[in-house]
């Protein structure tokens, strides 16, 4: 009878019996793992009694916030936590044995061969100095593996297989040659070097756009299912735990929240927070109502006419590269009205903000603001019309000044043009409220605060200037799902009940969906598709946009039957 | 703060320069007269006259009072001329690195003119040029000696200015002075102040040099002046060059110390591995 005792005992371990992994044993099982942060910290432990399985063939997504501890059990199994930071109990067990007993040689034996890692940045994980050939080649070279003339053939099979077009004149080119998703490909070859049987993946597509990152997606379901290897997959995005979770994990603050099969998580949500995640994951708007706000016939605020940004690199002795980053733009605006403009990197959205609020020299076109172009105007000129245009940037670390005090930081600009410091300082205390800080936010510094709440002040330095158009640029991007849906909808009340024109740059379809009235594809530097959000999402007509639309991650799934379908059934 | 007090280097740095501040504040107190009076036998021993524990040189003129009042002279010029360098680099880094283009190859290219003097020499030169005195010698020190801060200042301008939070400020319709000196200015100060210290004992080295050589102001008491004039005594009272030898090292040590701390104690990187 073992074996049936075998098979019960599994059973107890694994509650979702419908799971066909749950039969075999765990490829890594961790097991009430604790790591302890040093103290004086905002919690006592960086991850607390934290216990998942892995299996063979299976996805499994770590999902959660900044900060919750997501990146840190993916860091303990590869042995990449900082000295500062010691799992205090638990075990790592792969393949039953134990890594955190491990010595220091037996865990570099195993690095590469059995457990790969491939990183969120594929821009700095890649040494500059070497070719592709030879950081691939140096893999099997320190574990020994496929000597003599195998080994180049192995790396030219490994770039052929990560689907890299031309792999032997690949071998030979500089990572700066490649672009970001093709640097990932790369790393996902080295990764595979040696046939590991549990890969991490630790946010490996948040760096890449939108289109690229449904291929990386792609490639990595492909490679799991052909060569049957375990995958941990950490990530702060939902779309992408759609696309290709077998079963996810949900951390909060350190803690494992919730786990199962993808499609109970997603489906129906259990606990409490990953409930309030799925809640503020962006979607497409359910309210025609939204689009009374702005009135067809108003004539409008803001008209760009033909607009050209062009950026040429190369001096006297190399060669010339002439980059069109705007080309020939055109689009128009109206008071209390959302024009989104979407893209990949490098399709000019950013620099089209950049050359409306004059931070960068145009080289052709109109900016019809309020009936006048102010392409010309000098910069003396144009300043103190500057107060008209405001913008919000995208990195709430850096948009703030750290010497200045938060009522410093918003009465600055107006002072800047005018009003008194008594009469500044009272609407900085306002809009503070407004943006639902508390006024003691006033005398304290940015480093005070977390990337929301200086996303915030940022809205509020912008407001304080009384604009009549709002550029923010990739304005929520740095920021977590669920502060990011927050900073959304007060983007949008402040918006409305001001009647502002709001331009909103982002690469993020979920996000441009939720916000805007209307919305502008670009691609290299030119308008592809033009239109409201339900036409471009719905029937997308450019290649380009149905081709962006497609890669959205998690299109199938629809976090708001999850929420609803949840809601009526603890009602 | 917490930083530098913890850094032991520093805090024994701090000590000594305080000690030479003491020293050059209460000079007069020690000898009301000018030490360029003779007041006592030339060439008196050390540790031999109470009233003269270093001794006497060889125009009987008092070593300790030399010291001290030598000591004023040594951190005035060091800071003055100091002062004046960070001040003028500051400037013309700031310009240089805030407008960019022909404005900044201009100053850059003015900058690397004067880099490309060796500095002792073209200090010997301008002082040469103007007569020895308290103002021309700051001025050649500070002449020889802004160069780095320039460059300094313009390579943080040139990264803040990319920041967002500048480009905030000039969506706001602030004015480009404005701008320079209260957004990014106070954002690249811990550098300049590090670089500075650390020119301040250059200076007060250079100082010593000219002296030594015959350049000082010849109203001043000076340490490099003192180890000039004993240098043919060399064989007879060694330690007559000693003691203003050992004033140089000191100071200059002490506030080097403290350069080491402050860059310490403002460098982001340093700060886990401090604590």
């Amino acid at each position: 009878m073992p074996s049936i005792r075998n098979y019960v005992s599994v059973e107890l371990n694994h509650p979702m019996s419908n799971d066909t992994n749950t039969r075999t044993e765990p490829l890594l099982a961790i097991r009430n793992l604790s790591i302890a942060l040093p103290k004086g910290g905002d919690r006592a432990y960086a991850l607390h009694d934290l216990s998942y399985d892995i299996h063979a063939g299976e996805i499994l997504c770590i999902v959660g916030e900044s900060g919750s501890g997501k990146s840190m059990s993916a860091n303990a199994i590869i042995g990449l936590l900082p000295d500062y930071l010691r799992p205090e109990q638990g075990q790592i067990l792969f393949n039953g044995c134990d890594l955190l007993k491990q010595p220091e040689e037996v865990l570099r034996g195993m690095r590469g061969q059995d457990i790969a890692m491939i990183f969120q940045e594929p821009l700095s994980a890649l040494n500059p100095l070497l070719t592709i050939g030879e950081q691939i080649t140096e893999v099997m070279r320190v574990h020994h593996a496929y000597p003599g003339a195998a080994r180049q053939q192995r790396v030219l099979d490994l770039l052929n297989f990560v689907g890299l077009p031309d792999p032997a004149a690949l071998c030979h080119a500089w990572p700066f040659r490649l672009s970001g998703g093709q640097r990932q490909r790369v790393m996902i070859a080295m990764a595979l070097a040696l046939e590991p049987k549990l890969l991490i993946a630790d946010e490996p597509t948040t760096a890449l756009d939108v289109t690229t990152q449904a291929q990386i997606l792609e490639l990595i379901v492909r490679i799991q299912r052909e060569k049957g290897m375990g995958v941990m997959f950490v990530t702060h995005d939902f779309g992408v735990v759609a696309e290709i979770a077998d079963r996810v994990a949900v951390m909060e603050k350190g803690l494992l929240v919730e786990q199962g099969t993808a499609q109970q998580v997603l489906n129906r949500p259990r606990h409490p927070y990953t409930r309030r995640l799925i809640a503020a994951v962006p979607r497409h708007r359910h309210d025609p109502g939204a689009a009374l706000y702005s009135v067809p016939h108003d004539k409008p605020l803001l008209q760009v006419e033909n607009l050209r940004k062009t950026y040429i690199s190369g001096g006297l002795f190399g060669k010339r590269r002439v980059v069109h980053a705007v080309d020939d733009v055109s689009f128009s605006i109206r008071r209390g009205e959302t024009l989104g403009i979407v893209g990949g990197s490098g399709s000019g959205k950013s620099t089209i903000g950049k050359c409306l609020l004059k931070l960068t020299r145009i080289d052709g076109g109109r900016m019809l603001f309020d009936g006048e172009d102010i392409a010309p105007l000098s910069e003396t000129q144009f300043r103190p019309k500057r107060q008209n245009i405001q913008m919000i940037f995208q990195d709430p670390f850096a948009s703030l000044n750290p010497r200045h005090t938060v009522g410093r930081i918003l009465c600055d600009g107006p002072m800047a043009n005018g009003v008194t410091r008594r009469l500044a300082e009272q609407r900085a205390r306002q809009l503070l409220q407004l943006v639902e800080m508390d006024a003691a936010a006033f005398d304290r510094y940015p480093g005070e605060f977390s990337g929301g709440q200086r996303q915030r002040i940022g809205i509020a330095r912008a407001l304080a200037m009384e604009p009549q158009l709002i550029v923010a640029d990739e304005a929520v991007s740095a920021l977590d799902v669920s502060v990011q849906a927050q900073v959304l909808r007060l983007l949008r009340e402040v918006q409305q009940r001001l009647r502002i024109a709001l331009i909103f740059i982002t690469h993020d379809l979920h996000v441009a969906a939720q916000i805007c009235d209307s919305l502008l594809v670009m691609q290299r530097g030119r308008v592809v598709e033009q239109g409201p959000p339900a036409q471009i999402f719905d029937a997308p007509r450019d290649p380009y946009t149905q081709q962006l639309i497609a890669s959205m991650p998690g299109r199938d799934w629809d976090p708001v039957a999850a929420i609803a379908e949840d809601a009526t059934r603890h009602v | 703060m917490h930083r530098f007090a913890a850094n032991r280097g520093a805090v024994i740095g701090l000590i000594l320069l305080v000690l030479v501040l003491l020293c050059a504040s209460l000079a007069s107190l020690w000898s009301a007269q000018s030490p360029w009076a003779m007041v006592a036998q030339p060439l008196l021993a050390p540790f031999f006259d109470h009233a003269y524990p270093l001794g006497t040189d060889m125009l009987g003129r008092d070593i300790t009072a030399g010291l001290l009042y030598g000591a004023r002279v040594s951190l005035m010029i060091g800071m003055l001329s100091t002062l004046a360098a960070v001040v003028f680099g500051i400037a013309v880094g700031a310009v240089a690195g805030y407008n960019g283009g022909w404005v900044d190859d201009l100053l850059m290219r003015c900058t690397e003119f004067f880099q490309t003097i060796p500095q002792l020499a073209m200090a010997m030169v301008l002082v040469a040029i103007f007569k020895p005195s308290l103002y021309s010698i700051v001025g050649a020190i500070s002449m020889v000696s802004w160069p780095p801060v320039a460059r300094l200042v313009r390579s943080e301008f040139m990264s803040l200015k990319q920041r967002e939070f500048v480009q905030a400020a000039i969506v706001s319709g602030q004015t480009p002075a404005r701008i320079i000196v209260s957004q990014i200015l106070p954002n690249a100060a811990s550098p300049i102040i590090v670089t500075a210290s650390l020119m301040t004992a250059t200076a007060i080295l250079t100082e010593s040099a000219l002296s030594f050589l015959g350049l000082g102001d010849r109203n001043l008491m000076s340490w490099g002046y003192m180890i000039g004039a004993s240098r043919t005594m060399l064989r007879e009272a060694p330690l007559m060059s000693l003691w203003p030898g050992l004033a140089i090292m000191l100071t200059v040590l002490a506030i080097n110390l403290i350069g080491e701390g402050l860059n310490d104690a403002f460098n982001p990187q340093l700060r886990k591995r401090g604590t």
